[in-house]
């Protein structure tokens, strides 16, 4: 018969196998989402890399608290936010914000003809750099929303705020950089 | 939407951001490196400790305070001692392992275990009164 710190021992071995496997389906989940939210914020591979790496290895060691924490609502706004701080430590140590919008344009999700594809990566890169000019906290949930799909609720979480802050915040984000490409648009014509 | 050059296009804002902030599929090599970093790290920390406990096991700080009165009654030799601790409590490194739930669980039980195995030379080691 098994003593008790024979069980003990068992359920321990469990219960870890149990984490393991639940951050390994967190992992397979999210990563990209990590990648995106990261590959936005620095606007380069190499970095966005090596951000989400930093991501998960710190998720992973305060990953049991998190679940417990979490009370069954979704990770996804926990691991942004672990990315968030991140970045913000980039910025921090680096000095700097991205020098360029982005490496090169996202890939363009539709078939195009090779004048609206350059029209299309015109746009594209227009949009990318306005973003950039937008406030860190208006950026990142603008990142959140349109690039992870992220509900207000999710980003609120990410960000620490109400959700009517992040409401608030989404709008005038939206607004903001509205004018800045009908600014750009009406320069550039 | 095909848009003409010249023409000024419909202003969708949200349509184009969606388009400009398509999610990034991350580099294979990445899932590969982070799947392989994951996997290991379990290991990499026993690892860490396994080295702390044969350094933590060795000092003996780390023991009880023994009875002043134990050199007089014959009490266990000091080098012999911490062998004999170091070994008992090796014993049971997987065990610990297995029943840790993250490291600093593992260095908890690791010091709990050299205390009772500590405690447990000294008293098979004193003469019985």
């Amino acid at each position: 018969m098994a003593t008790d710190a024979e069980r003990a021992a068992g359920e321990g071995a469990a219960q870890k196998r149990r984490l393991d496997e639940d951050f390994s389906k967190l992992y397979k989940a999210h990563l990209r989402d990590v990648y995106s939210y990261s590959y936005y914020r620095v606007g380069n591979h190499h970095d966005a890399e090596d951000l989400t790496e930093q991501t998960f290895l710190q998720a992973y060691r305060h990953f049991e608290r998190a679940q417990r924490e979490s009370q069954g609502r979704p990770l996804r706004p926990w691991l942004i936010r672990i990315a968030h701080n991140l970045a913000a430590n980039y910025y921090r140590d680096r000095s700097r914000r991205p020098q360029t919008a982005i490496d090169d344009a996202g890939p363009l999700a539709a078939t195009h003809t090779t004048e609206s594809l350059v029209q299309d990566r015109d746009d594209l890169k227009r949009i990318l750099e306005c973003v950039q000019q937008l406030p860190d906290d208006r950026r990142e949930a603008l990142i959140m929303r349109f690039a992870l799909g992220m509900d207000n609720r999710e980003i609120a979480r990410a960000l620490g705020r109400t959700d009517g802050a992040t409401k608030v915040l989404l709008h005038r984000a939206i607004r903001q950089l509205e004018e800045l490409v009908k600014k750009a648009e009406a320069g550039g014509a | 939407m095909e848009r003409e050059a010249g023409v000024s296009q419909p202003f969708d804002i949200e349509a184009r951001l969606r388009a400009a902030l398509a999610p990034i599929e991350p580099p294979e090599e990445l899932a590969l490196r982070m799947e392989s970093r994951l996997g290991t790290l379990v290991e990499l920390a026993a690892d860490e400790f396994e080295a702390w406990e044969l350094s933590a096991m060795r000092d003996p700080r780390n023991w009880p305070r023994a009875d002043p009165d134990d050199d007089r009654r014959g009490g266990p030799d000091g080098g012999a001692g911490a062998g004999l601790v170091v070994l008992r409590t090796r014993r049971r490194r997987h065990k610990r392992r297995a029943q840790s739930h993250n490291a600093l669980d593992l260095a908890e039980r690791t010091l709990r275990d050299v205390a009772r195995e500590a405690l447990r030379v000294f008293e098979d080691a004193a003469p019985k009164r």
